[in-house]
């Protein structure tokens, strides 16, 4: 089975660990974790390689999820690779303004391993 | 016309929306269930403080705040890892709980959700030491157990449109 390589951006270093626990426990397996810090380091992270699916959250120091969003898509430094935010941020406009940034999906903190399934699934099988 | 979130006060000010989002965020990203008990005084051992700062429609911070101990039992919870002292991965947990704290409450009255940023979490560790707000609009403060763990969760509003 060929690895199945994941971007997770998020300032906190025990979120990024806690998201990859939750692919993991989703079935995501073989998987190779890339971790960035912020929006500036994700975007570092896919100029060195591509992914097939990326998490982020939306507040983060030097460059927010939105404008990384924003950002990779100008850039198109990962044409057609979903998207999912990951974020305390749960209002209808911070989920329009990320759908309309280019996001495929929108996954509310604190969260279960159920709903990261649930939300991240679908995305890799389309 | 939507009511102005200071003509709304006593729903942004409901105690029980802090506590649902304390209960919903221990059981969700810890699996504990945590009761909440009447708070004692201030503690002289060291402690671990993340405060998360909320701008906008609603000006304050969301302070959460523990002994080392707890913090400790929050972290290995939180990350599967055992920690012996209060090292940055261990306040990375602290403040991320803040944070999950801060935009759970905020979550629950819909015109604050939209209008009311969060900042990134700060952390400070030390002993005897209290954080004071000059005349806050409300302030709610709620003590919470679990396994033998004690912490204290206090929202403070200074500021209202």
């Amino acid at each position: 089975m060929s690895e199945i390589r994941v971007l997770i951006v998020d300032d906190s270093s025990v979120m990024r660990k806690i998201v990859e626990r939750a692919l993991r426990q989703a079935g995501l397996e073989p998987l190779v974790v890339l971790e960035a810090g912020s929006g500036v380091e994700g975007l570092d992270a896919l100029r060195a390689g591509s992914v097939q699916l990326i998490l982020s959250d939306i507040n983060m120091p030097s460059m927010d999820g939105l404008e990384f969003l924003r950002q990779l898509r100008a850039q198109n430094l990962a044409d057609g690779v979903p998207v999912v935010m990951i974020t305390t941020e749960s209002s209808e406009e911070h989920v329009r303004q990320a759908i309309q940034a280019g996001a495929q999906g929108y996954i509310r903190k604190p969260f279960t391993a159920e709903q990261v399934k649930e939300r991240v699934l679908p995305l890799l099988a389309a | 016309m939507a009511q102005s979130l200071r003509e709304n006060l006593q729903t942004v000010a409901d105690p029980m929306h802090l506590q649902s989002s304390v209960e919903e965020v221990f059981e969700t990203m810890l699996g504990v269930r945590c009761e909440m008990v009447p708070c004692s005084g201030g503690a002289s051992a060291e402690t671990i403080t993340s405060v998360v700062g909320f701008g906008g429609m609603l000006t304050g911070a969301c302070v959460f705040r523990s002994d080392g101990g707890t913090a400790l039992a929050i972290a290995e919870r939180l990350t599967g890892m055992g920690f012996s002292e209060l090292d940055d991965t261990v306040k990375d947990a602290i403040g991320e709980i803040c944070n999950m704290l801060a935009g759970a409450w905020k979550g629950k009255v819909p015109d604050l959700s939209a209008n009311c940023g969060l900042s990134i979490p700060a952390v400070i560790t030390g002993r005897d030491y209290n954080i004071h707000v000059q005349a806050p609009e409300f302030r709610l403060h709620q003590c919470y157990r679990f396994d033998g763990s004690g912490f204290e969760v206090t929202i403070i509003c200074d500021g209202l449109q």
